[in-house]
């Protein structure tokens, strides 16, 4: 509650940030709410293919006559699915392992930041390639076992390892931030009347931490975006007829030719992912200015 | 400095180990085989040709086989592209991508200092809100988007560039600004913030009091000191080099490494996957040392370790 009521007050300040938190959720809603109000069913196969824009079809229609604004706001859902799982994965992963990192310290800290390093000088995303493409197999099988039989197993593997390769640099941050933190009196203080690690990491530095989690929150979402389509516009992504705007993207690559013009298979949705984007990047460049001034123009 | 030098590269080689490890293993447990077809294959011949892949007995022989391949430089056949080896694809492929990659990045330098030079003089005017402005929708239009867009302005539209392909001067134009244009953006943002804070500092001061024109001031002092976060950031950036490439080969039809990887992935061919990741984060590893290596050259207050 704390953190979208910090995150409301910077936003408030500024009318282009408002702007964009105001588009992010009507992208959101839409993706959620307006797919079954288009008036026509995101996987429906009709006769109508590959249609100008028109009253009817406000965005035209696909190879297959589907309407392709039920289809975009279909492919939201996946795409902001992914990415916000991800994140979340990304968030559990990194601000855990920079907090004990900082908290520790000494050889422990040593150790961690090394392996962050040598992950940074991985090729992250070639490995989440053969990962994706390969482990598709247990994963089914895992996810049958617990009983999902209707999760596109691809889905969850693409969440994952998406999460899995965007903490490093919130470790850092975060690793950083507590560095500072635990010198504080009020920490020293609360060590010295008895409080265990857990709490006060949990009571004491996780609350003043927030801020820096909330910015870097909202640079990975477009992060994790990012990443998501370019494996689905790989054909690594989500499945048809399942669709994500990395797909959707790919549909028109497919479509491209000299002799017709089918500019609105790729402007749409392609236009959508890049104004989310720069939306969701937009917020989070605002919120570092506000939260963490000292690094503002950094990366 | 030699001794830090030898010392990154020994620890290279464990990593380098294990994620080649680990592709081997996830190729050799993933579901379908890289012989099969539509049709069926009779035994005899199917095990002479896991013996010509050096893919036959149990998994420890397989994977010891490979590992001993790779001790003698050899990485291997490719099973997809038949009686070819690995080292002789990636030994094509490799310099196609090299030359795109590094064309762009230098084209992303050139272009992200002046524009963020441009910016910072600027600060908070027109130029430097616009120029902000761009560099973030560059940052946030994917580079395959922007591919397909180019092509279809530039090559099918107005016709002034090839659609794809690889070998002459113009048909190297769009991918490699294609490639680009996301580094051009993070650069442009680096350049900007670093002169920003440099240019509020004495030096600088001191070198306008003594009557320095402004150029001067800016490249021959400022520039100096606030392209240390640029340099930083190109080591990690040919990871993103790596896999913007991937996707700008695959769209332009270029013969690079990246569609390779792609069909290797896809198609189960173990000993192509593995020689390409190991090839990648080789060659990542060694241009973070570069970096490191620069940036110390540059700046003698950073620790190598």
């Amino acid at each position: 509650m704390n953190v979208l009521r910090s995150f409301y007050l910077v936003v408030r300040r500024d009318p282009l940030l408002m702007t964009c938190a105001v588009f992010v959720l009507v992208v959101t809603t839409l993706a959620i709410w307006g797919v079954n109000h288009t008036g026509y069913d995101a996987n429906q196969i009709s006769n109508a293919s590959l249609q100008w824009p028109s009253r009817a079809h406000w965005f035209g229609t696909d190879l297959f006559g589907r309407d392709l604004l039920t289809r975009t706001l279909y492919g939201a859902r996946f795409s902001l699915l992914i990415a916000a799982a991800a994140t979340a994965i990304s968030l559990g992963v990194g601000v855990s392992y920079g907090m004990i990192s900082g908290y520790i310290g000494g050889r422990v800290d040593n150790l961690m930041m090394r392996v962050i390093e040598i992950l940074y000088a991985l090729p992250t995303l070639i490995l989440v390639i053969v990962l994706v493409a390969t482990l598709e197999d247990p994963a089914t099988r895992l996810l049958q076992s617990m009983g999902f039989r209707g999760v596109q197993p691809r889905v969850v593997l693409l969440f994952v390892f998406i999460g899995l390769t965007e903490w490093l640099t919130m470790a850092r941050i975060i690793r950083g931030q507590v560095l500072v933190l635990r010198q504080q009196v009020y920490v020293q203080s609360s060590f010295a009347l008895g409080q265990s690690h857990v709490k006060i990491l949990w009571r004491h530095l996780l609350p003043n931490l927030s801020g820096i989690i909330l910015v870097y929150l909202t640079l990975t979402i477009p992060a994790a975006m990012l990443d998501e389509s370019f494996l689905s516009f790989l054909g690594l992504g989500v499945q048809a007829p399942k669709a994500s705007w990395g797909t959707l993207v790919s549909e028109a690559a497919g479509l491209i030719n000299p002799i017709h013009s089918y500019w609105w298979m790729l402007l749409f949705p392609g236009a959508m992912m890049a104004l989310t984007l720069l939306a969701l990047n937009f917020l989070g460049d605002g919120l570092r200015d506000a939260f963490d001034p000292r690094s503002s123009g950094r990366q | 400095m030699a001794a830090i030098i030898i010392r990154r590269l020994l620890q290279a080689i464990p990593v380098l180990f294990i994620i080649v490890s680990l592709t081997f293993v996830l190729m050799h447990n993933a579901p379908g085989s890289p012989f099969t077809t539509e049709r069926h294959i009779p035994a005899p011949i199917m095990a002479e040709l896991e013996k010509k892949y050096h893919l036959h007995g149990t998994f420890a022989q397989q994977y010891g086989a490979y590992l001993g391949d790779l001790l003698h430089g050899d990485l291997g056949l490719s099973t997809q592209y038949r009686n070819r080896t690995v080292n002789e694809i990636i030994g094509q492929a490799l310099p196609v991508s090299m030359v795109l990659g590094t064309l762009a990045y230098a084209f992303a330098l050139l272009a992200g200092t002046t524009l963020g030079g441009l910016a910072a003089v600027r600060q908070g005017r027109p130029r430097d809100r616009l120029i902000v402005l761009a560099a973030l929708l560059g940052i946030s239009i994917p580079n395959f988007v922007l591919a397909l867009l180019c092509i279809r302005v530039f090559a099918i539209d107005l016709n002034l560039l090839p659609v794809a392909g690889w070998g002459s001067l113009d048909q190297i134009v769009l991918p490699a600004f294609c490639l680009s244009v996301p580094f051009i953006a993070s650069i442009t943002r680096l350049t900007r913030g670093g002169l920003l804070e440099v240019l509020r500092l004495d030096f600088i001061r001191t070198a306008r009091a003594k009557g320095l024109s402004e150029t001067a001031v800016l490249f021959r002092h400022a520039l100096k000191v606030a392209i240390l976060p640029v340099v930083g950031y190109s080591g990690p950036a040919v990871a993103g080099v790596l896999t913007g490439s991937i996707v700008v080969e695959t769209i332009f039809g270029i013969p690079g490494i990246g569609p390779f990887f792609v069909n290797s992935v896809l198609n189960r061919d173990p000993f192509m996957t593995c020689g390409v990741v190991l090839v990648f984060g080789l060659f990542l590893i060694l241009c973070n040392l570069a970096t490191d290596i620069l940036y110390f050259v540059i700046d003698r207050r950073v620790n190598l370790q």
